[in-house]
């Protein structure tokens, strides 16, 4: 079967030696103002699980993009089985043996799950026509030597399958012939437990045929249970690399943030006010029979793993999605949105996931991304008063700390926290009553992200009711009042945050329910 | 020189915009606008500095301008306007049609702006609606347009008779032609519109990022219909500049190609046909390099073919250079 699939290239697994399979050397890169990476170096072995952990933001994605040959480093050098190697495409770093298996799979839908492995390699031997047999025998073959062939058929199109199948399929894809090095960057968070069973399963099967792993997760209990050492990065740093047996999920979090987590939140006692969200039994093409309450100056958590449904309720409220039973009142009125407009008509605000897709025009000033949504407040018969329009952005640049030369600067040369403090701002401006936060701190450093925790804070001090959807079990735990778990587009359960632990959401979360994700 | 007056007028909203605003890419045009000049001033000084030939060049630019300043706001929203050129020559058509029939100007100006408008809402509702890729949309319209100005009057053109009209074309005002001063009126008017009015700064969110403008509750599908018929508006008001001009409904002469004129104008003064990106002033001063550039190459006797090669190429360039930008200002 080795020699069939051909991922190990020196047939021999008893010769262990000490000559990294890949190296990485004071590698750094800058984005603009960002230091992304700041002299990193690491080894990876043949035979060895490597967990890569540290906060969104710290590095990982940027040191898997300049493996793979997407991003080429300002400084530093790679080595393959010791050999510096300089790594311009990611042709290039397949043809060296190095793979990555995005978080997001990328399946073109209508083709065959064969043909979907083979894709880019479907050349050669066949000058002009696909041999679609021999395309679907090795597909198989590949399928049964890994030990998944009952999960998926070679001549199966691909359009109907779920998240699992399709990550099995960029597995497949990155175990074609030569694979070296394999990295996985957060390869559970659509999976059910026992998909993500069957993936560690297969994990160690490559592990025990030699092949090197990067483990990338914010699972910790994930990377304990899987890993053979761990490397934690931090704002661009290696800060620490240790064998698995020396560390547990305190000090790993302790490495990854740099202080103890519960520094970073206030925790006071809020008067909470008059009931501002009620969702009765909600239902759209993607939730059923959501029904929650948030209060003035309440936090709310919404958690669940991604995918539970938890963007799609804050889609619901923002009308973005079609509301297709149940009902809604905001602020004591009955709301049906038809559009955003109507949204923030009501008095809701979203801080979207995407900030850079969703909440940021980045190559306009950072005046014109904070004046966004209060025109009104800044203009008469519909012109601009330029100075009233300055005095308002230049009072919230100031009261959140963001940094910028100038409110004229564009916005998309701002550093992430910087970003999302601008995204804070455009709201703050606006005074909605209900804000909702998606991933409010996504790929921010560390310091950003204690300032956004304290506005959040804030905002609720003031009667602001805040629901805060997010996938990082302590900021949820830190911030909300009382947390909501969402799994498979309905609720799960409901804790009070002052008792709940990260255990008990993730039981809410993840509790294997029989049933295959669509 | 044409610029100086609204360039100063700009500069009383406050100085400090106009900079952030206009930016360092209009220098850079400033700088070519003067080198083919000094150029076409050097090889053919006697003519043209002239009086004559300025007023020439002026009143060549105030079609290409008004289409321009349009295009530069349909390009800012994320949407392109292939159309107008046909627009404009059903315009003259409707306008000199009317007119031969009812002896009124009023009327035929009326009825072609109608023409125009519609003809934009139809883009519009169709780039909207459908959905269909705003640039396949105007090329079909573009066709369809044009099609529809010949059967107006079976391909052949309308000479009319109109006083009014004519001194639209050939009179002056302190100095300066009509035409060209109706070119300042509407330059002042785009400079305010997209600058200093809501609905401007929401064109440049709208096509700086749709997902964004909508999250933000702007009513993008009205936006764009309005921005369409505001294209036809503008295309309407250049068939009557140019048919005062002519003294007659061209069906094709005269309008043909306009719009490639109108959008290297565009994109050379700035304009990202990504969206998000251009301004009023840069386009203007696209349309004085062309125009300069048209004279010129008429004055040095340059064949209309090599004219045609010239025009094509600088369009080209000016998006490669767009891109280049892009690409050195996205990381």
């Amino acid at each position: 079967m080795i020699s069939e699939t051909g991922y190990s290239n020196n047939g021999d697994a008893s010769k262990v030696t000490d000559l990294p399979v890949v190296a990485v050397s004071n590698v750094s890169k800058r984005f603009g103002i960002v230091q992304a990476l700041n002299g990193v170096s690491a080894n990876f072995y043949r035979g060895r699980i490597t967990a890569l952990v540290g906060e969104n933001g710290a590095g990982k994605s940027t040191l898997m993009r300049i493996m793979e040959g997407e991003h080429r480093p300002d400084d530093g050098t790679i080595y393959v089985d010791g050999q510096a190697v300089s790594i311009s495409s990611p042709r290039e770093a397949h043809a060296l043996g190095i793979r990555v298996i995005h978080q997001e799979p990328e399946i073109i839908p209508e083709l065959t799950v064969a043909e979907n492995i083979f894709v880019g390699d479907l050349r050669a031997r066949y000058a002009v026509l696909i041999d679609r047999e021999d395309l679907e025998r090795r597909a198989q073959q590949m399928l049964d030597a890994f030990g998944v062939a009952g999960v998926l058929k070679p001549c199966e199109i691909c359009r109907g399958l779920g998240p699992a199948q399709r990550q099995l399929i960029e597995i497949m894809r990155a175990l074609r012939p030569g694979a070296r090095l394999l990295a996985f960057d957060e390869p559970t968070s659509s999976l059910t437990e026992e998909e993500a069973v069957r993936l560690f399963a297969l994990i160690r099967k490559l592990k025990s045929e030699g092949v090197s792993i990067i483990y990338i997760s914010h699972r910790l209990r994930e990377v304990m249970m899987i890993a053979d050492s761990t490397i934690t990065m931090r704002d661009g740093r290696s800060v620490g690399e240790a064998p698995m047996q020396e560390l547990d999920e305190a000090k790993m979090v302790r490495l990854m943030v740099g202080r103890p987590i519960s520094d970073l939140f206030q925790r006071r006692k809020r008067e909470l006010g008059p009931v501002q969200v009620v969702l009765d039994r909600m239902s759209t093409d993607k939730i059923s029979d959501i029904s929650l309450s948030l209060r003035a100056g309440e936090i709310l958590g919404l958690g669940g793993l991604v995918g539970a449904g938890r963007t799609e309720v804050a889609r619901a409220i923002m009308g973005l999605d079609t509301v297709r039973s149940g009902s809604m009142v905001i602020a004591g009125k009955p709301y049906s949105p038809k559009n955003p407009a109507d949204a923030i008509r009501a008095g809701i605000g979203l801080v979207p996931e995407d900030r850079r897709q969703e909440a940021l025009l980045l190559l306009q000033a950072v005046r014109d991304n904070i004046s966004l949504v209060v025109p009104d407040k800044v203009s008469r018969w519909g012109f601009f008063s330029w100075r009233k329009e300055a005095e308002l952005v230049h009072h919230h640049v100031e009261g959140l700390r963001i940094k910028t030369p100038s409110i004229n600067q564009a916005v998309g040369k701002r550093s992430g926290g910087n970003q999302q403090k601008v995204v804070f701002a455009r709201w703050q401006a606006r005074g909605p009553k209900i804000l909702i936060l998606d991933e409010p701190t996504r790929g921010i450093d560390i310091g950003a992200k204690a300032e956004i925790y304290r506005l959040i804070e804030s905002l609720a001090d003031e009667g602001m009711a805040v629901l805060l959807i997010s996938s990082e079990m302590p900021e949820l735990l830190g911030l909300s009042d009382r947390i909501v778990i969402l799994r498979s587009g309905k609720l799960a359960g409901e804790l009070h945050a002052d008792v709940a632990t990260e255990e008990q959401i993730l039981d809410l979360a993840m509790r294997t329910t029989h049933k295959r994700a669509p | 020189m044409i610029m100086t007056p609204t360039a100063a007028s700009t500069q009383n909203y406050s100085l400090r915009m106009f900079g952030s605003r206009v930016g360092t890419q209009n220098i850079s045009l400033l700088i070519a606008l003067i080198a083919l000049v000094v150029i076409f001033g050097f090889i053919r000084p006697d003519v043209f500095f002239t009086g004559r030939n300025l007023i020439n060049i002026g009143l060549a630019v105030t079609i290409i301008g008004i289409l321009a300043m349009a295009q530069t706001v349909v390009i800012v929203s994320g949407g392109l306007d292939l159309s107008v050129g046909s627009i404009v020559g059903l315009g003259t058509m409707v306008l000199a049609v009317v007119i031969q029939d009812t002896g009124s100007v009023v009327l035929g100006v009326v009825a072609c702006v109608f023409a125009g408008v519609f003809a934009g809402i139809l883009n519009g509702l169709t780039i909207v609606y459908g959905p269909v890729n705003a640039v396949i949309a105007t090329l079909g319209t573009m066709s369809a347009f044009r099609g529809l100005a010949f059967l107006l009057n079976n391909g052949n053109s309308v000479a009319i008779q109109a006083n009014g009209l004519r001194s639209l074309g050939t009179g002056t005002l302190l100095g300066l032609p009509c035409a060209i001063w109706l070119l300042l009126i509407i330059m002042a008017f785009f400079v305010v519109f997209t600058q200093k009015t809501v609905i401007g700064r929401n064109l440049y969110a709208i096509g700086g990022n749709p997902t964004v403008a909508r999250l933000a509750g702007i009513a993008i599908r009205r936006y764009q219909v309005g921005i369409y018929a505001m294209s036809g508006l503008s295309a309407a008001i250049a068939a009557v500049v140019l048919t005062s001009r002519t003294m007659s409904g061209q069906p094709s002469s005269g309008s043909q190609g306009l719009e490639l004129e109108a959008i290297t104008a565009a994109v050379l003064g700035g304009c990202a046909l990504q969206g998000g990106k251009g301004t009023i002033v840069g386009a203007m001063l696209g349309v004085l390099i062309i125009g300069v550039l048209n004279n010129g190459m008429i004055l040095t006797s340059v064949p209309t073919f090599y004219q045609l090669l010239a025009k094509g190429a600088l369009l080209v360039a000016a998006v490669v250079i767009q891109e280049r930008q892009r690409a050195h200002v996205g990381e």
